[in-house]
């Protein structure tokens, strides 16, 4: 079994190790997140800093969703919709990290440097 | 039977690349059937396949059996010009092209071991950059990344090893090398 590797073949596997734990560190916390863009009805409501803590109501047919953002985070903290779902979502942290709450229709999405695309079909 | 009127000569060398071809195709039915947790994570036991052929024949007919595994694989599977089957593609031929450049690394400390590992990490980079750019152009698709990496490393190390084991055997035996045309 040692036989069949070789010198270069453990420098190999060393760097890949490492490349790998890397990557593992790497993606953790890169987000690139730096906006967050809330939506209510389709129409843009506010687009604020990620990094500047904060709550802001956002009026909805239901009622109001309150969106919180915190310590480079956000999240939707309350919502009148019946299944909660974007509560549920929690903190959106990385860059193109969304929650949705339709019945409110209330959108909260993280944005980085670039604009992404809205949805994609294939 | 009515003799066919058209006639394909195929040379030792053609029935040589498709036995491996075959072999590769064989090995990717089993890929398939492993059920892995992950979608996306292959072991790629086809590879052991095209690494052996590498060692023993070249690159030339490495590149034969590769590419016509993805292609008869992918008509087999039913996956011709689909999404998966441009997928296999981009990620064979970037395997391919880090063969070619680890070539260069001398035979002597490096064996099968070090190109399957390369081999498997250019794969996977080809394959996440394909994906990003024409499919799910997303950066969250960064974050299957290192689950990606790790499995390159996992199944191009096992990959190499099978693929070191049956060259040694061959050393060892002394079979007689069938001259190839």
């Amino acid at each position: 079994m040692i036989r069949l590797i070789r010198i270069g073949d453990w420098l190999v596997i060393l760097l890949a190790m490492v490349f790998v734990g890397f990557l593992f560190a790497e993606t953790g916390h890169a987000g690139g997140a730096r906006q967050v863009l809330i939506r209510k009805g389709g129409e843009i409501f506010a687009e604020v800093s990620l990094f500047k803590d904060r709550k802001i109501d956002v009026p909805g047919p239901l009622g109001v969703s309150l969106v919180v953002i915190s310590g480079g985070a956000a999240r939707v903290a309350k919502d009148p919709g019946p299944r909660q779902y974007c509560v549920r979502q929690g903190w959106l942290r990385n860059e193109g990290d969304a929650a949705i709450c339709l019945p409110n229709q209330v959108s909260v999405e993280l944005l980085g440097g670039n604009k992404r695309y809205d949805s994609l079909n294939y | 039977m009515i003799r066919s009127t058209i006639e394909i000569f195929a040379t030792r060398d053609d029935h040589h690349v498709s036995r491996m071809a075959a072999l590769a195709i064989g090995l990717s039915f089993v890929d398939a059937a492993i059920p892995l947790p992950v979608p996306g994570i292959k072991p790629g036991f086809a590879n052991i396949v095209v690494l052996i052929v590498l060692a023993r024949y070249g690159l030339r007919t490495a590149i034969w059996v590769s590419l016509l595994r993805v292609l008869a694989g992918s008509l087999l599977f039913g996956a011709f010009l689909s999404p998966g089957f441009f997928l296999s593609l981009c990620g064979a031929l970037c395997s391919l092209a880090a063969l070619f450049l680890a070539s260069a690394l001398p035979e002597r400390f490096f064996g099968a071991v070090s190109r399957s590992i390369i081999a498997a990490f250019a794969h996977i980079s080809g394959q996440l950059m394909l994906a990003y750019f024409w499919l799910i152009p997303h950066v969250g698709l960064f974050s299957l990344a290192p689950f990606f990496a790790a499995a390159a490393l996992l199944f191009g190390t096992v990959n190499g090893l099978v693929a070191a084991h049956f060259l040694e055997c061959e050393k060892v035996e002394a079979v007689p090398q069938v001259p190839i045309q």
